[in-house]
This record gives structure tokens, sequence and C-alpha cells, in this order.
């Protein structure tokens, strides 16, 4: 079997007396889609902040490509190449669609005024958001400054999308992206998450919505109580079976 | 966007299309204007200040509207607006600042008696005084973002520290107009100034607009100022975003101080003298923030224009000049401003309604 390209050994994560990661095992190979799924609460969320630098694991080590890595916030993360869709979003409601999308990463003018002013190149930033935005029809053409805070929240989610797809070249992790979608936002997403793979990036989709789960994902992590229950292939069980396992409804497959 | 039966069949005919345009929905002349305000918030502040500075000069006439008259003003406000612009930054991160006018006036002290009671030349101790100022803000910074105390009460301790230590260092000892000037001419530099016809900008006039301008460039058009803005937003939010939260805190608190002390040295051009009693350390930090709250700015963090807290302070010293002259009640200042500050939050709140 490849090496996966990002590992999580024994990781675990405690809130106070919340164990939300109990030495959880989690891997991704190249090239696939793998979907997480699991209840409510079982720790979808704080496993992809653990691998995201969101947040740093009590105990339990990360790989990317083999490397152990430690990241201290999501800023070491994204300068590996992993890009995060968080629940939250991790918008800033009253700057505009352009500032949000290259937060921590803005352009500068080239010449004079980018190096000793730091003048930031706004036009290039918004002609790249704009462009970004239309590749996922979620934008009409000239309202790239509005602020994100006057945008449903279906819009706001394809914003943070479009920003995770624009700038991951290593891993795209999505935390309940359709979340906040209709029916035709979400048919998008899941083509971009497609687009995405085709382009041989490897995405980690955590969704509760297991038609679209069956539809896109190579393989499926199912988690349940802080850990990985299973890994299942999506053509060997039925929706309702993934169910019952992230609900302990029925044993575990052994593996 | 209703046709949800033939959603499949849009998405593979018109696969171009798009399907989730963003529309401006809020309609008719208030969404129009709330629409207005949120992009522009000194808007508000700028047409007060016109206004205000307009009815005066209907009602005095040639005694109120004349450039010594306004340029008056913009004497009289130069240290609050200053201070403004420095409560301005720690605003925008959802924080306040109780201790600027009182890290002003300790800078003065020690730009004074670093000169007087040691010798060291004018200008270094000048520096060492900006330096200083510098410093308190780090402090401050620090215990706002690592230590994690509020701002209002890590900066209600710091007013209190550097207003005794004020006293303390001082030995309540006022440097007089005439020492200043054989000795220390640099520190009086500020009050030098230029006159135009009948208009008189102090340096210290001057350099507030500068620094007014030059902070409103780096909030427009800098990462920095980007994050200082998305920092007051929603820090977690900026945090996932990759922006350094910490480091943009320290950045913004060490700046204020910075500004504070630059404050210091405008005060000893404007007064003449290095007083340690001097008002702006009981009351700076009050009228900072009225300016900044007239302003336009929110105090929950994340929006307005540093514009608007120099109308702001304009428009307090525009009320005082007039209300004077025309011979009113002072006290009418104090209520004129007092209904302005409640009706700029209520608006703040309003323009703030679009996130809804
Ligand atoms: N910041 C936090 N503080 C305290 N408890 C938390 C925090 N984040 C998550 N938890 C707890 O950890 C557990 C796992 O949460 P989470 O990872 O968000 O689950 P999921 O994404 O699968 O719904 C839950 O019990 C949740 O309440
Ligand atoms: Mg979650």
């Amino acid at each position: 079997m490849t090496q996966p390209i990002l590992t999580g050994k024994n990781l675990v994560k405690r809130y106070g007396k919340v164990t939300a990661l109990d030495h959880c095992d989690f891997e991704l190979y190249p090239g696939e889609i793998l979907a997480v799924i699991g209840d409510n609460g079982a720790g979808k969320s704080s496993l992809i902040k653990a691998l995201s630098g969101a947040v740093v694991p009590d105990a339990g080590e990360v790989f990317l490509e083999g490397e152990q890595v430690k990241f201290h916030s999501p800023i070491d993360a994204r300068a590996a190449g992993i890009e995060t869709v968080y629940q939250t979003l991790a918008m800033s409601p009253a700057l505009s669609i352009a500032d949000n999308m290259f937060m921590g990463r803005e352009i500068r003018k080239e010449g004079f005024m980018g190096k000793y002013l730091k003048q930031l190149d706004k036009k290039k930033m918004e002609d790249f958001a704009r462009q970004k935005l239309s590749d996922l029809g979620l934008m009409t053409i000239q309202n790239i400054n509005q602020a994100v805070e006057t945008l449903s929240g279906g819009q706001r989610q394809g914003v943070a999308v479009a920003r995770a797809a624009a700038f991951g070249s290593k891993v795209i992790i999505l935390d309940e992206p359709t979340a906040a979608l209709g029916v035709k936002e979400s048919r998008r997403v899941l083509e971009l998450i497609l687009d995405v793979r085709s382009r041989g990036i490897p995405i980690i989709l955590i969704s509760h919505n297991m038609p679209h789960v069956f539809e896109v994902a190579d393989r499926i992590h199912v988690h349940r109580l802080g850990k990985r229950l299973c890994v299942i292939d999506p053509k060997d069980y039925t929706m309702s079976d993934a169910v019952a396992f992230m609900t302990g409804a029925k044993e575990a497959p052994v593996q | 966007m209703t046709d949800s039966q033939s959603y499949e069949d849009v998405v593979k005919d018109k696969g171009e299309t798009q399907f989730a345009q963003f529309e401006d929905e809020r309609k008719g002349f208030l969404g129009t204007v709330q629409h207005t305000l949120h992009v522009n918030p000194a808007l508000v502040p700028l047409i007060i200040l016109v206004t205000a500075i307009a009815l005066f000069g209907m009602l005095l006439g040639q005694r109120f509207f004349s450039a010594g008259t306004l340029t008056l003003i913009l004497q009289q406000v130069q240290i609050v607006g200053v201070l403004a612009a420095a409560q301005t930054l720690v605003i925008l991160t959802a924080g306040i600042d109780l201790s600027v006018g009182a890290l002003a006036v300790l800078c003065t002290v020690i730009m004074g008696q670093f000169t007087f009671r040691y010798g060291l030349p004018a200008e270094l101790s000048l520096l060492i005084g900006l330096c200083f100022g510098a410093l308190v803000g780090a402090m401050n910074g620090f215990l706002v973002s690592r230590v994690k105390i509020p701002p209002f009460i890590t900066t209600l301790g710091m007013w209190q520290i550097v207003l005794a230590s004020t006293y303390l260092f001082s030995r309540n000892e006022t440097l007089r107009s005439s020492q200043l000037r054989e000795e220390a001419p640099s520190l009086l530099f500020l009050g030098n100034k230029v006159s135009i016809g009948g208009a008189n900008f102090t340096f210290g006039v001057i350099l507030m607009i500068l620094i007014v301008v030059a902070l409103a460039y780096a909030l427009r058009s800098t990462a920095w100022g980007r994050h200082v803005y998305a920092v007051g937003d929603d820090p977690e939010a900026a945090q996932l975003a990759g922006v350094n939260v910490h480091k943009t805190l320290m950045s913004v608190y060490i700046l204020t101080g910075l500004i504070c002390a630059v404050a210091g040295w405008v005060m000893i051009g404007r007064f003449s003298s290095v007083s340690p009693s001097a008002s702006t350390g009981v009351i700076g930090n009050i009228q900072s923030i009225t300016a900044v709250v007239i302003g336009g700015i929110s105090l929950f963090g994340g929006r307005g224009s540093i514009y608007g807290a120099f109308f702001g302070a304009m428009i307090v010293g525009v009320f005082e000049m007039g209300l004077r002259m025309a011979g009113a009640d002072p006290q009418w200042t104090f209520m004129l401003i007092g209904m302005l500050i409640i009706g700029a939050v209520g608006l703040d709140q309003w323009i703030r309604k679009v996130s809804a």
C-alpha cells in the first residue's frame, strides 16, 4: 500500500473533563476523498483541528508525507499546504469577500509602494477572488467588496470553500461544507470537491449528508466516541449500515 | 432560485449559470442610507462637523468663521486628537485604553526630568520618553493578549499606576516655560507654528494630521490594518483564518503607547511647560473615547474609520469654541456631547444590523 499523505497516531485532546479525542488514529491517502462521519459530539471537528493546527493535541503525533509535523497554529498548517474550511467558517463579518479570501496571505504591490509602504494590491486580490468565486458559480462580478456579513449563510460557506480550494496545495479539509447550502449550491461544492481530487489533491470531507458522502467518498472513516471505529468502502456498505455503525446500533466490521 | 424540481437539469444543462447571485436585498431609501454608512462610517461625524461649523458660522459670523478661529480650534484639539488616534487602534481591536492620557503626561515628565534632573540632551530624553510610551503599551498588550486580562481592567490598573508614577517620579515639580526655552527648545518644537494668511498651524497640529493620515493608510491599505480589523471583528475566526492575533494585538498596544508619548511631546509644545498635574492625565482617556465614539467607531471592535475619530475630536472642539463665543453656559457643551455620544452608539447599533 502507498504511504499516507496525512497520518494521525494516538491523538488525544481533552477539554476539561470531556475527552474529545481518545487515542485516535487517522490516515489520508494521496488523491482520495476521505469522508469522516460520526454523531454530533463524536469528535470529528476536534480531529481535523488537531490535524490542521487549530488545536495542539495533548498527546499523539501527526505526520505529513511521512515526516512528523508539529503545528502550533493554522498558519503553520497552511504553510505546509493544508487548507481547512472550519465548521464556523472563520470569516471576519465586517470585512469584504476579497479581504477574507486573502486574510493572512495578502498580496502586496510591486515596487516602492509595496516594498517600503507595504501597500496591498487590492486589484490583484479582487480579480483573483472574483475568478475563484465565479469558478464556483457563486458570484456576480460587481460585488467582491461586499462585507461578508451581508451574505447569506450559503454564500458565506461558498466563499470559505472557494478560499480553501484556491490555496490548498497538499490537503484540503472541509468540515461540514454543505450544512448551510441549498440543493444547487451543495451540488456545486460536490463538483468542486471532485474537481479538486482530479487535480490530485486529497480531501477530508466531514458531512452528515449520507447521499453526498456515498456519492463522492473513496473511503469512509467512521468516528465514534472520540476515535476511529472503522474505515469502510462505500461500495461494500449501504447508507443505513454506515449510520448504524456511527450510532452504535451495529457492530463495526472487523478490519 | 425557486425551481427546485429541475435543479439537476439546471446544473447539468447550464453549468455556467450563476444561481447564487450576491444580490443586495435591502431596498428603499433607509436601506441605501444604512448601506452607505456601513461602507463609510466616518460620514456621519463629517456631516455633523460641517453642519456645526456652518451653524456657528451663521450665528457668530466672521468672529467664528475665520481662518484664525478655525485653526485655533485645531490647536485646542491637537492633544485629544492624537490621543484619539491612539485610542482608535485599541478600540478597533474591541479593546479600550484608559491609560492613554496619564501615559502622555508621564512621558512629558520623563522627557523633562531626564533633561533637567539627569542632564541628558533634550533630544535623547525625547527619545527615551517615546520608547517608554511604547514599553508601557507593550505591557498593556502583553497583559491583554497573553495573560488575558480584559483591556478595561488592564488599562484601569495601568492608568492608576502611571498616574501615581507621574507624581512620585516628578516629585510634583513643574518645569516652566523659561527653563524649557533656554535649555531644551527641542521639547517645545511642536509649539512652533506656520502662519498662512490668518491661519496658524502649530507643528503639533500638523503632526496630528500626519498621524491620522498615516494610520488611515496603514489601516486601509496594508495587511496589518486588515488584521487589526479582523482581530476586532472576531479573534477566533481571525486566528483560524491565519492571522497572528497575539502579534497583531501587541503591535496595536505598542503603537498606541508610542502615540501617547507623541501626544506628550505635543502637550509640552502646547502648554510650554511640563506639569505632572496636567488635566489630561485624569480626563484624557474619557476625552479620547468620546471623540472615538462620536466618530462612529464601534466599541464592539472591527468597525469604523480613524478619520471619524479625528472628526469626533473636532466636533467637540467646535462645540466648545462656538458655544463659548455665543456666550452660552459651558454646561451646554457637555449636554450636547452627551447626546451625541448616545446618538452615535445608537446609530452604530443600527448600522451593524446589516449583518442580521
Ligand atoms: N473548545 C471546546 N471547549 C470545550 N469542549 C469542547 C470544545 N470543542 C469541542 N468540545 C467538546 O468535545 C466534544 C467533541 O466535539 P467536536 O469535535 O466538535 O465533535 P463533532 O465535530 O463530531 O460534533 C464535544 O463533547 C464537545 O462538546
Ligand atoms: Mg463538528
